[in-house]
């Protein structure tokens, strides 16, 4: 009985996995930019001395855009944007991959948050 | 000192929240402060070995790693949080009419509490390792660091004292209340997870977003501040969902809550019959 319950939560969750994995694949096929990781734009943003290079960032519209967010400072950093929706913590000198879009046009402010007082910057999405 | 404080209590509210909300949930069961303590001490050990390798874990796996870790953290305890629900809705009935006599053989034995321990101890090493992060940083910056690190402690004091607080809201309502109130809690705040989960796997590049937000209401309710943050941790509210969270949180939502009707059936017509007559 208990066994079957486990069995079936894990299924439920495995499903939902699954459906969204599949589903995922269907809208990046049918759209104009392609699946594959290595032919998403890549966008370099360095954090140093808690400030953001290039602060400005310019981005295509309607794509999904791979953001490699390098902190060069020794100490922990979390780029964060409540527009992007994202949020991720970049240890001291190490680098983190975000995935962004695709976007409408706007901007789009982004800010360190472990230093919100210097480090901030935005995206400007053509 | 402030920001340092904001910081710190908005990364420990969820976990302190997670512990409060299980803990009312298993008051009074047998060897409940035992399992709890080995959820709390594992998380904390975790949260510092995660900080440690930080640098690591997040290059890895094509710089996605700290997503797809706390996307996995996330489901781990949607599942543990889910488990206990439908283990709740078979027994839980049980336990709340008869909670002298049943009640009691009932709670002592089979009750999943190794899944409480493990819900409570990812909470705390998902927001504790970003924790203990921040507060090396700060440490580490010299001068003023003393002056924030004791900002950091407040928030963690005070994310601590809220979460004692609603533990003592909860625990003070009526077996039955408590009963009801502690799995409707608990299953939006696994529905919440796997849409947390699901946002991650969209950072990662590995899920579709599935369109742009549905909604922006951060103009009413801004999920990163504090209030905001504790209405997300509760209910799991987003000020700009994204479709493919929103079919995260109606799955998970629906489908434990169907397990719990499914599987908690059986005993609770009987005993509503008991109540009745």
């Amino acid at each position: 009985m208990n066994k079957m319950v486990l069995i079936g939560g894990a299924a439920l969750v495995a499903v939902a996995v699954v459906a969204g994995v599949m589903l995922s694949g269907r809208e990046t096929d049918g759209s104009e930019t392609v699946a594959a990781n290595d032919e998403t734009p890549t966008v370099e943003i360095s954090i140093e001395n808690h400030l953001f290079s290039p602060a400005e960032v310019e981005l295509p519209a309607d794509q999904k855009v791979k953001l490699v967010i390098k902190n060069l400072d020794p100490t922990p950093e979390e780029f964060e944007s409540h527009e992007l929706n994202r949020e991720k913590i970049i240890a001291g000198n190490s680098e983190g991959v975000i995935y962004v879009g695709p976007l409408k046009a706007g901007t789009y402010p982004f800010y360190g948050e472990f230093n919100e007082d210097t480090a901030q910057g935005k995206i400007i999405v053509k | 000192m402030l920001a340092t404080l904001i910081i710190v209590f908005r990364e420990v509210i969820e976990a302190a929240l997670v512990l409060s909300i299980v803990a009312a949930a298993t008051a009074g069961v047998a060897h409940r402060n035992r399992w709890l303590a080995i959820g709390v001490g594992a998380g904390l050990t975790g949260a510092v070995i995660v900080a440690a390798f930080a640098g690591r874990i997040s290059s890895s796996l094509e710089g996605s790693g700290q997503e797809i870790f706390n996307a996995s953290v996330l489901f781990l305890a949607v599942l543990m949080l889910g488990w206990h629900n439908v283990w709740m809705g078979r027994h839980g009935r049980e336990l709340a009419m008869e909670m002298n006599a049943v009640g009691k053989a009932v709670s002592t034995g089979a009750r999943p509490l190794y899944a409480v321990a493990i819900a409570v101890g990812v909470a705390i090493l998902r927001e504790g390792s970003e924790v203990v992060l921040f507060l090396y940083g700060i440490a580490s910056t010299g001068v003023d660091g003393a002056n924030l690190l004791a900002g950091g402690l407040a928030g963690l004091v005070i994310g601590a004292a809220l979460g004692f607080a609603l533990y003592k809201g909860l625990v003070n309502l009526s077996t039955k209340m408590l009963f009801g109130v502690t799995s409707w809690l608990i299953l939006l705040l696994a529905a919440g997870m796997a849409a947390t989960g699901a946002k991650y796997l969209v950072q990662a590049g590995i899920l579709s977003a599935m369109g742009p937000a549905l909604w922006d209401t951060s103009w009413l309710l801004d999920d990163s501040s504090v209030f905001g943050k504790m209405i997300h941790v509760l209910t799991g509210y987003a000020a700009r969902p994204l479709p493919i969270q929103l079919i995260f949180y109606v799955v998970t939502l629906v489908g434990i809550g169907t397990m719990m009707k499914l599987f908690g059936s059986a005993p609770s017509t009987n005993n509503k019959k008991t109540v009745l007559a």
